[in-house]
């Protein structure tokens, strides 16, 4: 998996690309966030456009990120969830956990209320 | 590695993996190939292959603690329309029964627990054995004469 960070409106963009998966890409989802959330960014928006695999270790780094983000006082939210990872958050009901968007400037904004 | 080229009268596809991450796409590509020229969609297909994912996974990290010594065991099949896939590791074994409910609220937003929450939802059937000559066994069962007809006699 790859991953790129950028900044727009407060808000760091966290664009993923590739597999988050077991052994490969799990571990590099926790690391980047944990790495944003240790120096002080509070505002995560996770771009998920270029996923194209997800599997329960996945979901599971996902949910660990969303909890430390949160704990800290922070928030983390979605942006563009392909349709089959929304389908894999839908059934195990994780989707009413994750605030999740279509849009970029409408994300942006949600981090401003 | 030479893997086994399946085809639709080869029969089951049978082998033994070491207990690396990196062998679940072999896996999954062995099944996507079983699938092939056989009426699956494409939306069933990538199911099935998640269910296969999180099978081999639970083999290698839970069942054989990715001691790379211990191997996890495969077979694959279709039988009479119905996908069989068996999948066993060289594990202790575990009590399929005490598998948490990763719907409930206090493990909503565990990290870890939803492997086998993945595989019911998409497969038919999914049952859990100790095998004979040690190590768990997960058999993963999919109907796919079933998905046919749904699709041309829609309720």
């Amino acid at each position: 998996m790859k991953t790129n960070v950028r900044e727009a409106g407060g808000v760091q963009i966290v664009e993923l690309k590739g597999k988050i998966t077991i052994g490969s890409g799990d571990v590099q989802l926790r690391e980047t966030i944990n790495k944003l959330v240790d120096s002080g960014k509070k505002h995560i928006l996770v771009d998920m456009k270029d996923v194209t695999t997800i599997d329960s270790s996945g979901i599971g780094e996902l949910v660990g990120c969303y909890t430390s983000v949160t704990n800290k006082g922070g928030k983390l939210k979605l942006l563009h969830l392909p349709p089959k990872i929304n389908d894999v958050l839908t059934v195990t009901q994780l989707i009413t956990v994750f605030d999740v968007y279509e849009a970029e400037t409408e994300a942006l904004s949600s981090f401003k209320g | 590695m030479n893997a086994p080229q399946p085809s639709a009268k080869a029969g089951p596809i049978r082998m033994s993996l070491s207990s690396r991450f990196e062998n679940i796409e072999m896996v999954q590509h062995l099944c996507s190939r079983l699938l092939e020229g056989r009426d699956v969609p494409e939306e069933t297909r990538h199911w099935i292959l998640m269910a296969v994912r999180e099978a081999v996974a639970n083999a290698i990290k839970h069942g054989n603690g990715q001691d790379l010594s211990k191997h996890v065991h495969l077979e694959m099949d279709v039988v009479a329309d119905t996908l069989v896939i068996s999948i066993r590791d060289e594990g202790g074994g575990f009590d399929p029964s005490r598998v948490e409910d990763p719907l409930a609220p206090e493990n909503r937003l565990k990290t870890s627990g939803r492997g086998i929450f993945y595989m019911k939802t998409f497969m038919d059937d999914v049952r859990f054995r100790r095998h004979a000559s040690g190590g768990m066994e997960i058999v993963l069962k999919k109907n796919l004469g079933a998905i046919k007809e749904k699709e041309e006699n829609p309720a």
